[in-house]
């Protein structure tokens, strides 16, 4: 596989609802023929009082006023489905979205407290969890393997390795940190990370519309960036990835970035000859929105878990283009009791129900979110001990301890 | 209404304490300094009253790392007037610091008579919650602590709730002007979005004014002998075994205590 060239996208920073129809993608919007093929593939759609395809219409009415005093949008997790399927080429997710979700979180009369805190937590400490900036880097002690942390040892680097909060902090996500850090390592990667001076990328506080907080993070990040020299990035977040693609560019931002999983996948040669032990799972993998959706990297993941020894891959009613949202894009991650109060399923459950139908034995992910979401929903739903959610890097890792 | 909300910085327990090698004080250098969360819920109340009675809020706070952004953010929210008091160091103690501060309310220009000072009733620096009342004093008007709401201004009074043990509530009338020490506002303070803020760093001015001469001592009479971080004592039993075996261990336990 060669080097997945970033997708080319006409850069709508500049995009605001007032000068919507002076860009061709906000023009685009007028091409809408109303066929409702975003509100009907929306997993949230039928709870929304204004589903994607309501919002364009009332956009064209002039009564958008509406969909801001409600809070109808915070059900959107951002999760490219609508935009994926739109047949006049809409860029929902991308572009009109995130411009009526930041009028709507500015008007919410008030935010949900658990959201509240996330945010907080994320422009005081750098992380939602509220834990503190000097911990990030915490982890790496458990690594097994070195790791170079920029602030330590500055000289120059090939690949920067851009963790995020959940695999910097998450238990289950610093697993898979660690199996990372391995696989990098047995690769012979000249790899390093920032530790303590990293921050969230901030990309899921942009799709829920508080912009100021991505800018915030985004300036600072760009900040820490400039310090070192390296020459590309690789980051464990698929949201991170989708922030630095499409919107850290903004800001001058020009290092070619890769998301982990493709980014191992172009190894595949060097590792396969690695994954010596065999793991006799049948597993199924669940595309994350960002990665696959949004960005098509749908055979990366697949060739790698293909290429460990007694893996049988099989997949569930949902993949690729029609994957269903885990439920944590988009500020999701911090309004399972918001949607919980107002009736709705958790989409984690939705989709661990097609993961179990499968009767597969490990449910294979990409995006740090995933794990404690899966893993949430697997005991909710008393399937924990049918089936295991692995990050697919940490499979992989498993695969090459002898 | 004219109301004033006193918020200060206490340190922020997300980091790790540690004791400098005086074995007293804690480290200046290992703290991280955040709003106390009481005087934040002061400042929401504030707010609440301004939106019901209208008039005017400002925020006063002793001058601290990351204070500013405390004050932009109060700004952002609705405060009308942020102040900043430079000379009174933490470190002070609470007494000196609150008669510090009280003497500041005096002596800024414009600000008193005001109708209500409204600060945290505790702190993590202040479990005693001597600074609203000690200010009360210094001031000379009437003092009201532990308060979760202010249901009612009219006619020179405030009628104040004040929450109890096991839900009971208490009603009290007072005759303004008055302190009140906040215990939690009507509402959870409220969410601002960041871009407020980063418009209100542009548009705000932090005013700075310098406490009134001398600053007050610290108490001689009270010193603290040491600082101690908890000790590990190793009394908790890890109960070991399948689910089932650690369930039956854990209702024996509790039938034996008599909670089950």
């Amino acid at each position: 596989m060669n080097q997945a060239a970033p997708a080319v996208v006409t850069p709508t920073y500049d995009v605001t609802l007032e000068n919507l129809f002076e860009h061709p993608e906000g023009r685009r919007v007028l091409t809408c023929i109303q066929c409702g093929m975003c509100a009907g593939t929306c997993p949230y759609g039928e709870v929304m009082d204004y589903p994607p395809r309501r919002i364009i219409n009332m956009l064209r009415a002039g009564e958008l006023e509406k969909v801001f005093r409600s809070d109808s949008l915070l059900s959107c997790v951002a999760c490219y489905a609508c935009m994926a399927k739109c047949p006049r080429g809409i860029r929902l997710t991308e572009v009109l979205l995130p411009l009526v979700k930041e009028q709507v979180f500015i008007n919410l009369p008030e935010t949900p407290a658990e959201l509240q805190k996330a945010l907080e937590n994320t422009l005081r400490y750098g992380n939602p969890f509220g834990e503190s900036s000097r911990k990030r880097a915490a982890w790496v002690k458990t690594a097994g393997v070195p790791i170079r942390i920029l602030s330590e040892d500055p000289r120059p680097v090939d690949v920067l390795w851009f963790v995020e909060c959940q695999n910097s902090y998450h238990p289950r996500g610093q697993d898979v940190s660690r199996a990372t850090a391995r696989l990098f390592h047995a690769l012979g990667i000249d790899f390093a990370i920032l530790g303590n001076e990293e921050k969230c990328a901030g990309e899921c506080a942009r799709l829920l519309g508080e912009t100021g907080l991505f800018d915030t993070l985004m300036d600072y990040n760009m900040a820490v960036f400039a310090k070192y020299k390296f020459n590309r990035i690789v980051t464990s977040g698929v949201h991170a990835y989708d922030a630095f693609i499409y919107q850290y560019p903004e800001r001058g931002f020009r290092y070619p970035v890769e998301q982990t999983t493709p980014f191992l996948a172009r190894y595949l040669d060097k590792l396969r000859p690695m994954l010596t032990r065999k793991l006799p799972y049948v597993v199924t993998y669940h595309d994350s929105c960002c990665l696959g959706r949004h960005n098509g990297f749908y055979e990366e993941p697949r060739a790698l878990l293909k290429a460990i020894p007694g893996v049988r891959l099989v997949e569930m009613v949902h993949n690729r283009v029609n994957s269903i949202c885990c439920g944590g894009g988009g500020g999701g991650m911090w309004l399972d009791t918001y949607y919980k109060a107002k009736g709705h399923e958790r989409l984690s459950e939705r989709r661990v129900k097609e993961a179990i139908a499968t009767g597969a034995d490990v449910l294979a992910v990409s995006c740090p979110y995933e794990i404690s979401r899966f893993e949430d929903a697997l005991k909710v739903l008393g399937y924990d001990q049918k089936m295991v959610v692995r990050d697919v890097v940490e499979l992989l890792a498993e695969a090459m301890e002898a | 209404m004219n109301l004033v909300v006193l918020m200060r910085m206490v340190p922020d327990v997300v980091e790790e304490l540690e004791i400098a090698p005086d074995g007293k004080s804690l480290d200046q250098e290992a703290l991280r300094l955040i709003v106390s969360e009481s005087d934040d819920h002061a400042l929401e109340e504030a707010l609440l009253l301004k939106e019901r009675y209208g008039g005017r809020v400002t925020v006063v706070a002793p001058e601290a790392p990351e204070v500013a952004d405390v004050l932009y953010t109060a700004a952002a929210k609705g405060a009308d007037r942020v102040i900043q008091l430079r000379g009174v160091e933490p470190g002070l103690g609470v007494a000196a610091m609150a008669e510090a501060c009280a003497a500041a309310l005096s002596a800024i220009p414009d600000l008193l008579p005001a109708d209500l000072v409204l600060t945290g009733a505790q702190s993590i620096e202040d479990l005693d919650g001597l600074v609203a009342p000690l200010v009360a004093h210094r001031l000379g008007w009437p003092y009201l602590g532990v308060v979760t709401a202010v249901s009612e201004v009219s006619n020179g009074t405030a009628t104040v709730i004040k929450e109890f043990q096991a839900g009971y509530r208490g009603e009290f009338q007072v005759s303004l002007p008055a302190v009140l020490g906040v215990q939690a506002a009507e509402k959870p303070p409220r969410y601002v979005p960041v871009a407020k803020v980063r418009a209100a760093m542009k548009a705000t001015r932090i005013e700075e004014f310098e406490a009134p001469q001398p600053v007050p001592e610290p108490l001689q009479d009270v010193t603290i002998v040491a600082l101690a971080k908890p000790e590990a004592t190793g009394r908790a039993e890890m109960l070991e075994g399948s689910v089932e075996e650690v369930a039956g261990k854990l209702c024996e336990l509790l039938a034996e205590r008599g909670l089950l």
